[in-house]
C-alpha cells in the first residue's frame, strides 16, 4: 500500500498568555508528538475523549493552522509532481498554487455553523470550483448539478437558502463542498454527531459509497465508536495529545492491547438486551494538557500501573503486523484484564 | 407493580409565529414503582416535552392544553393518585426538587456560573427541608452543641421552635428583613452547607470539601454532571427524571454516570425516567421503553421485549440503523426526515417513511393496542 500522507512528530502547542504583559505563562499541549501514516484509499479513524487532540490532528494534516513542530508529507498522486511536500513548512501561497488545497478537503462537524447562511446552496457549492477554473454560468451549473445528485439532493434545492433545510441535508451539502474541489483526501470532523440516529445512518451510508465511487482516502474523526467501527478500515486511539494505540479495526475490536482502549471499548452502551455488561470503569477524568501526568500519561487513571511508568514514557511498538501500542505493559493487559475484569473478549456480557 | 406516575393523553402544543406547534399528541406513559423508564426517540420528537410537562416547567410559547398528570406519591393517595395538572403552582413548587425532581442534559447551563457548588447545593435544602433542619437544630441547641452567647441563644431557640412548626410563618418572614436579626438563617445555612457536603460525597466525588467552596468552571464536565445530579437528589426525591444526562459526556465518563445512577437507583431512588436518543444506554439500564416519533408515543414494552421483537415499523428502523458491534454489511437507513410537527402528515404521523404504510394509515391515527401483556404499540399493521 503506498502513503498519501506521512505525519512525523507533529507538534501542536497554544500558548495560554497572562500576566501584565500578556507573555507566555504557560503552554496546553494539544499534540505533543504524533507519528501517523494514512495510506491511500483507507477510512483511518481518530478515536478518544474530548480535549485528546482529533480535532487538532485533522485539521493540521490539511494545514488549516501552523504546527508547532513536525513534519506532514503529503504524497501526490501522478509521479510526474516530484517527490513529497511537506505541508507543515511550504509557504501557504504555494499550497494554493500548487494546488494542494485542493486536494485535500475537510468536513465540519456542525453543519448549520459550516455554512454560510446569506449564501444560496448553488453558491456555496460553486465557490470552491471558482477558485480552481474558470467556467461559464451554465457549465458550472451543471457541475453544481452533478456534485447534487452524488450526495442525494435534486434541482429543487439549487435555488435556497442552508436555513431551509434538515440538519442531514445541510451535511449532504457540506459533503457536495468538500468533494466539488474533486478532492483525493478528506478529514471528516465528527460528520455525524449532530445528527439523529435514522439520519446518521444515511450519511454513513453516503460517505461510504462516495469513498468507492471518487476513491477518496479519509479521516474520520469521531468519539462514536460504534459510528467508526461501521466506517473505518483502521483505528487511532488518542489519550491526552498522543496516539496510544493504531490497529486494523477488526485487530482492534476483537484484541484490543492499551488499558485505555480497553475500558473504552468495554465503555461503550451497546443496544443489546443480553446479560449485563463488564465494564472496566475508569476513576478520575482526563488530566489537563497544560502539565500532562510525566511518564505513562495514562498512569494516574490506568487500572494496572507499575512504577516503570511512571517514570517512562513508552514508544509506539508494534505487537503484531500493523498493531502498534505505547504501554509498557502491553505484553499482559489483555491477561490483567481477564483477571482483574473478568473480560473474556470486548463487549462480553454476563 | 405499583404506578407512580401515569400521564394519560397529554396535550401540549407551543404558539410560534409559525403556527401551533403540536408538540405532544396524546402522549400516554405509566411509571411503575422501582423501574426505571426510558424515553427514546430522534430529535424534536417530544421527549424533553413529556418530561417539562410533567413538571410543568413547559417554556413559553408552550401551553398543556389537555391530558392528566397522575402522581401516586405517598401512601395514602396511592389509590387515588393527585392530578398534578390541576395542583396550584405552590403545590408544584413544594414537589419539583422534592419528591420529583430533574436533571437537565447541558451540565453547564444547569449550573449558575456565579454561585459556589456549596450554594448552590444547599438551596434545594434550604427551600425543602426547613422543617427538618429546625428540628435537628432545636435538638442540637438543647444538647448544648451550639456555642453562643446566652441571651442569644435563648432567641434562637424560639426563632428555630416558629421555624420547626411552620417555616413559612409571618414572624419569620418579617425577621428575615431586621438586620442582624436575620443572622438566625445562618445556622440552617450551615446545617444545609454540611448535608450538601455529605450528598457530595456519597457521590463520589473527591475531597468534598474543597468541592464545595469551588465554582462551575473550576470543574470538569463530569463532575458538574454529578454536582447536578447531587442537587436533584438532595432532598431524596421519589422519582428522577433525567433528561439526556449523559448526552454530552465522554463515553468512560458516561459509564460512570450511568454506574452512579444504577447504584443510587437500588439505595435511594425508587424509579428514573430516563430520556435519551442513545438506544445503548436504554439497552443497558432500563427496565421498560417507550419509543416516541413527532410527538406520539409509538410503541411501549419491557426492554428486552422491545429489543427482540420490535412490533412498530420505526422501532424495527430505528433499531436498524444504529451501528452495532458485531454488524455485517450495509447499515439500513430510513428515508426522509422527521416531519415539521406544525402541519404533521395526517393518519399516522410514521406514514410516510413507513416501507409498509396502507390507506388507512394515511387517514386514521392508530391507537395504542395491547399486542401482548405488557407491550403495546400504535400500528395498523400489528395484530394482537
Amino acid at each position: 500500500m503506498d502513503k498519501i500522507l506521512e505525519l512525523k512528530n507533529l507538534k501542536k502547542h497554544y500558548p495560554i498568555l497572562g500576566g501584565v504583559l500578556r507573555h507566555e505563562v504557560a503552554t496546553v499541549k494539544a499534540l505533543d508528538g504524533i507519528d501517523l501514516d494514512i495510506y491511500r484509499g483507507e477510512c483511518l479513524g481518530v478515536v478518544g475523549e474530548s480535549g485528546c487532540g482529533k480535532t487538532t490532528t485533522g485539521k493540521a494534516v490539511i494545514r488549516l493552522f501552523d504546527p508547532t513542530a513536525g513534519q506532514v508529507y503529503y504524497r501526490w498522486k501522478n509521479p510526474e509532481n516530484g517527490r513529497p511536500v511537506d505541508i507543515a513548512a511550504i509557504r501557504k501561497s504555494a499550497l494554493k498554487r500548487l494546488g494542494i488545497r485542493s486536494k485535500l478537503q475537510m468536513v465540519f462537524q456542525d453543519p448549520t455553523t459550516s455554512l454560510n447562511p446569506r449564501m444560496l446552496v448553488k453558491n456555496i457549492i460553486a465557490e470552491p470550483i471558482k477558485t480552481q477554473q474558470r467556467l461559464g454560468g451554465r457549465e458550472l451549473e451543471k457541475r453544481v448539478m452533478d456534485l447534487l445528485h452524488l450526495v442525494g439532493l435534486t434541482r429543487d434545492h439549487l435555488l435556497r437558502y442552508p436555513h431551509e433545510f434538515s440538519g442531514g441535508q445541510r451535511q449532504r451539502i457540506a459533503v457536495a463542498r468538500a468533494i466539488a474541489t474533486e478532492p483525493e483526501f478528506i478529514v471528516l470532523d465528527e460528520p455525524t454527531s449532530a445528527l439523529d440516529v435514522s439520519v446518521q445512518s444515511q450519511i454513513l451510508n453516503l460517505l461510504k459509497s462516495l469513498q468507492q465511487r471518487l476513491n477518496l482516502t479519509y479521516m474520520f474523526v469521531t468519539h462514536h465508536l460504534l459510528v467508526v467501527k461501521y466506517i473505518s478500515n483502521r483505528l487511532a486511539v488518542m489519550y491526552l495529545g498522543k496516539i496510544v494505540e493504531i490497529a486494523g479495526t477488526q485487530d482492534l475490536f476483537s484484541s484490543p492491547v492499551h488499558p485505555y482502549t480497553l475500558s473504552l471499548l468495554s465503555a461503550i452502551p451497546i443496544p443489546e438486551v443480553n446479560g449485563k455488561p463488564r465494564r472496566i470503569v475508569l476513576s478520575g477524568d482526563v488530566p489537563s494538557s497544560v502539565n500532562p501526568p510525566a511518564g505513562c500519561r495514562f498512569h494516574t487513571r490506568c487500572p494496572f500501573a507499575v512504577d516503570r511508568c511512571l517514570r517512562e514514557e513508552p514508544r509506539l511498538k508494534p505487537v503484531n503486523h500493523g498493531h502498534l501500542v505505547s504501554c509498557h505493559r502491553r505484553g499482559d493487559t489483555q491477561k490483567l484484564a481477564r483477571e482483574k475484569f473478568d473480560q473474556k473478549r470486548i463487549g462480553s456480557r454476563t | 407493580m405499583t404506578k407512580l406516575l401515569e400521564t394519560a393523553d397529554l396535550v401540549t402544543n407551543f404558539y410560534t409565529y409559525e403556527g401551533v406547534v403540536r408538540a405532544l399528541n396524546k402522549v400516554s406513559l405509566v411509571v411503575d414503582h422501582g423501574a426505571t423508564f426510558g424515553l427514546v426517540g430522534e430529535s424534536g420528537c417530544g421527549k424533553s416535552v413529556t418530561a417539562r410537562s410533567i413538571m410543568q416547567i413547559v417554556q413559553e410559547p408552550g401551553r398543556i392544553e389537555g391530558g392528566k398528570v397522575i402522581a401516586y406519591l405517598d401512601e395514602a393517595d396511592r389509590q387515588r393518585g393527585i392530578d398534578l395538572l390541576k395542583q396550584s403552582e405552590a403545590y408544584m413548587q413544594g414537589l419539583r426538587g422534592d419528591q420529583i425532581s430533574m436533571i437537565f442534559q447541558e451540565p453547564n447551563s444547569a449550573l449558575n456560573p456565579t454561585m459556589s457548588i456549596g450554594d448552590q447545593v444547599s438551596e434545594s435544602f434550604l427551600f425543602h427541608q426547613k422543617k427538618e433542619m429546625s428540628v435537628e437544630i432545636l435538638d442540637r441547641l438543647a444538647a448544648g452543641d451550639i456555642h453562643s452567647l446566652n441571651p442569644f441563644k435563648k432567641f434562637l431557640r424560639a426563632v428555630y421552635r416558629i421555624a420547626a412548626e411552620n417555616p413559612d410563618d409571618l414572624r419569620l418572614r418579617i425577621l428575615d428583613k431586621v438586620p442582624l436579626l436575620k443572622r438566625w438563617q445562618k445556622r440552617l445555612q450551615n446545617e444545609a452547607r454540611q448535608r450538601s457536603l455529605e450528598i457530595i460525597d456519597k457521590l463520589g466525588i473527591p475531597n468534598p470539601a474543597q468541592v464545595v467552596s469551588q465554582y462551575p468552571h473550576n470543574l470538569s464536565g463530569g463532575m458538574k454532571q454529578r454536582i447536578v445530579i447531587a442537587m436533584a437528589l438532595a432532598c431524596n426525591p421519589v422519582l428522577l427524571i433525567a433528561d439526556e444526562a449523559t448526552s454530552n459526556l465522554d463515553v468512560t465518563i458516561q459509564a460512570q454516570i450511568l454506574d452512579l445512577l444504577r447504584r443510587l437507583k437500588e439505595e435511594v431512588i425508587s424509579s428514573i425516567l430516563l430520556i435519551t436518543h442513545d438506544l445503548g444506554v436504554v439497552a443497558e439500564t432500563c427496565d421498560r421503553v417507550g419509543v416516541m416519533y413527532a410527538g406520539n408515543l409509538c410503541e411501549v414494552a419491557d426492554v428486552e421485549d422491545l429489543f427482540e421483537t420490535p412490533r412498530h415499523p420505526y422501532t424495527r428502523a430505528l433499531l436498524d440503523a444504529v451501528p452495532k458491534l458485531e454488524l455485517e454489511g450495509e447499515l439500513h437507513s430510513i428515508e426522509g426526515n422527521v416531519p415539521n410537527l406544525v402541519t404533521p402528515p395526517p393518519g399516522c404521523r410514521f406514514h410516510p417513511r413507513c416501507p409498509q404504510a396502507m390507506g388507512v394509515c394515511r387517514r386514521e391515527f392508530p391507537e395504542m393496542k395491547e399486542v401482548k401483556k405488557r407491550h403495546q404499540v400504535a400500528c395498523y399493521w400489528v395484530n394482537p
